[in-house]
């Protein structure tokens, strides 16, 4: 399988930092920034297939900003949210901008790796469904494939 | 207190609403007796004054028509002719037969002597010459005298004209019996008061009056009292009380005819009328008093009610505006416990990944590490849970609608905790009502409620009790009573069970939640819960949910 590219959003230094050591320990390849807007200018670099989003974020954009922002910059890309309280009205917006699904803090890396898995499966499928997209466009132009 | 209150406020609108009406009622009465009075009393003035006149113009033609004949009689005989007393005892049975009431008739010459007579008395040649009244009747040409005894010893009055010839006068005199005069006197004596007489100038009665009094003695009347053709005068009696006096002076200017009458005698019917004015008046007071009365107990009753409602809606505004502040407060503090949580969680973890390395396996205090690492991860756990109850109702949002069965989600959730109740010697004892509607309502969260009020129940009794648990409904909506033995709820306290962190309970076994969640969720689907307590003797919880009727599949 593909090693997926993981980017932790949160305005706390200490969890992205932890959460991308614990994930960097067990071979992803993860990224941590502390603002939404940090988050965007990786995002115009980099294709990044997850973004674990805080929603909550004082002081820039918070997390729904982000989310729009993200979803407009790479569609594709699999966002799935973090929530330090129970607004489910935010979450459930969150879910309707396109975000996969939403955990409640403090999460542990049980319940959030079958997340990140279901994460993954759907990138890939969607990659997949890209490329195969692709290989047609060019058998139909009658190029080889390399 | 309040009861005080509202019995002043009752007191005061009785009292008010009968003096508004009481005072009208009262001086409508009072003027109109007063008015009805005047005007009876007036009336009855009329009337003798009326009756006075009357007999006082029918002794003036009685007297009037005596002394015309007589002076008629006078005019067409001469004195030889009169003299001769067959001719005068004619002449005296014209009269009689013509007028009546003539005694007898006598001719008196020029030097008094009585020298013809016809009557029953002997007074032939009887000398007048010195009597006063021959003086004036010669001088007057005509006489009539008061009412006196006489030579006859009973009461009588003369008449007299007379006539002069060949320049000489003699007089024509006859004897007027005064039973006549008596007759149209007694005439106007009415009723039971009523008195009539006449006097002369000097007060004396010239007829005997019907009461105090004897004919020819002084009367108390004054005679000066009374002026022109009629006057009405209100005089005391010996008693003291009032008499209505009319009296009239006869043409002969010499008698007074009295008319006397208790006035209260006229005004009986006046007296009659006021009895039944007093109890007309009596009935109206006592129907005002009465209506008066009952409109205010039902206005007040009334009052009370609302002010009560009032205040019930009052207390479950403030109660429900204190859960909304918890609310937000509630998701604010769990945002920032949580954050931390969740940072405590990923360092710890941290160390649990550092500690799979080998150098730190070799360390003797590795257990140790592992341990506590371990422990923080417990506490972080349950620091998570308690944020989580607390975000409980808050997370589970819009209840689910599905059809519900009040009495089998009961029936579940006491098997649930049945075997628990039974280690502990509690027993459940169920009396549902059979005919409960099925409700459209959210049966996880129902479930919820019940356990957490079944679990509270156990815990209060702790060990042997009993928990009754009823239900109950009407058209509008489902009551589900949970009744426990146990220790029960002070009063002071029964207004807070239902705030977050709360407890009774001994550190470790509740954080005060269960309570709290089961507001908000009985809230939610718009019931209420409410419980009643006495120390020392259980309590029971009532939780009220509106009949919602599921839609039509």
């Amino acid at each position: 399988m593909k090693n997926f590219s993981i980017l932790v959003v949160d305005d706390e230094e200490d969890f992205t930092e932890t959460l991308v050591k614990r994930l960097s320990k067990r071979k992803m390849n993860a990224t941590g920034v502390q603002s939404g807007e940090d988050a965007l200018e990786i995002l115009k670099k980099n294709s990044i297939d997850v973004v674990i989003l805080d929603i909550k974020m004082p002081g820039g954009m918070d997390g729904i900003e982000t989310l729009r922002e993200i979803k407009k910059m790479q569609p594709l890309c699999e966002v799935l949210l973090l929530t330090g309280h129970g607004s489910m009205e935010t979450s459930i917006e969150g879910m309707k901008l396109g975000a996969f699904d939403y955990l409640l803090k403090p999460v542990k890396l049980e319940e959030l790796f079958p997340k990140l898995a279901e994460a993954f499966q759907r990138k890939d499928a969607q990659d997949q469904k890209i490329r195969g997209a692709q290989v047609t466009k060019l058998l139909r132009h009658g190029r080889l494939i390399p | 207190m309040y009861e005080m209150i509202y019995r002043r406020l009752q007191n005061k609108i009785i009292l008010l609403t009968l003096l508004v009406s009481f005072t009208p009622l009262l001086i409508l009465g009072v003027t109109m007796y007063y008015q009805f009075m005047r005007s009876s009393r007036a009336n009855t003035e009329s009337q003798i004054k009326y009756r006075a006149y009357a007999r006082a113009e029918a002794l003036n033609r009685f007297l009037k028509e005596r002394t015309a004949i007589l002076g008629a009689m006078a005019d067409t005989h001469n004195i030889s002719e009169i003299s001769d007393e067959t001719r005068l005892a004619r002449i005296f049975e014209i009269m009689n037969a013509r007028c009546g009431a003539f005694v007898d008739l006598g001719v008196i010459d020029d030097q008094g002597r009585h020298i013809a007579y016809v009557g029953p008395y002997d007074l032939k040649g009887r000398n007048y010459f010195d009597q006063p009244w021959f003086a004036e009747v010669v001088s007057k040409g005509a006489y009539m005298s008061d009412v006196y005894m006489g030579y006859r010893k009973m009461p009588h009055f003369i008449i007299a004209v007379r006539r002069h010839e060949n320049w000489k006068p003699w007089i024509l005199r006859a004897t007027i019996d005064p039973e006549i005069l008596n007759e149209i006197v007694r005439s106007a004596q009415i009723g039971k008061t009523g008195d009539a007489y006449i006097i002369n100038r000097n007060g004396v009665y010239e007829t005997q009056p019907r009461f105090d009094g004897r004919i020819l003695f002084e009367s108390d009347l004054d005679p000066n009292l009374f002026g022109g053709q009629v006057d009405v005068v209100e005089l005391k009696d010996k008693n003291g009380r009032p008499v209505l006096c009319a009296g009239s002076w006869l043409k002969n200017n010499k008698w007074l005819l009295v008319i006397e009458q208790d006035p209260a005698e006229l005004m009986e019917e006046l007296f009659a009328v006021r009895y039944t004015e007093i109890l007309i008046i009596s009935i109206g007071l006592m129907a005002i008093i009465l209506t008066t009365i009952f409109t205010t107990r039902i206005t007040v009753k009334h009052l009370k009610e609302s002010d009560k409602k009032m205040v019930e809606m009052n207390a479950k505004l403030v109660q429900s505006d204190k859960m909304a502040a918890i609310g937000k407060m509630a998701a604010g503090v769990a945002h920032e416990i949580n954050n931390p949580l969740a940072v405590i969680l990923q360092k710890t973890g941290w160390i649990e990944d550092l500690l799979e390395e080998e150098e730190f396996q070799e360390s003797e205090n590795f257990k140790e590490f592992r341990l506590s690492v371990l422990k923080i991860e417990e506490h972080v756990e349950r620091a998570r849970k308690v944020v989580h109850n607390m975000l409980g109702f808050a997370r589970k949002m819009e209840p689910r609608l599905e059809d519900v069965d009040i009495n089998e989600t009961l029936n579940q959730t006491i098997d649930m905790v049945e075997n628990y109740a039974r280690i502990n010697n509690i027993q459940i004892q169920v009396d549902f009502t059979k005919d409960l509607p099925i409700i459209a309502s959210d049966q996880a969260q129902l479930q919820q409620v019940f356990l957490n009020l079944i679990n509270n129940a156990i815990d209060a009794i702790g060990k042997d009790g009993l928990i009754e648990i009823t239900t109950d409904c009407n058209d509008t909506e489902i009551y589900i009573n949970f009744k426990d033995d146990g220790s029960g709820i002070a009063e002071d306290v029964q207004n807070k069970i239902f705030d977050p962190f709360y407890t009774t309970k001994v550190t470790g076994k509740g954080i005060g939640l269960g309570l709290w969640v089961i507001y908000n969720i009985i809230n939610k689907m718009g019931g209420s819960i409410k419980v009643q307590s006495v120390m020392g003797h259980g309590a029971k919880f009532i939780v009220t949910i509106p009949v919602v009727k599921p839609e039509k599949k």
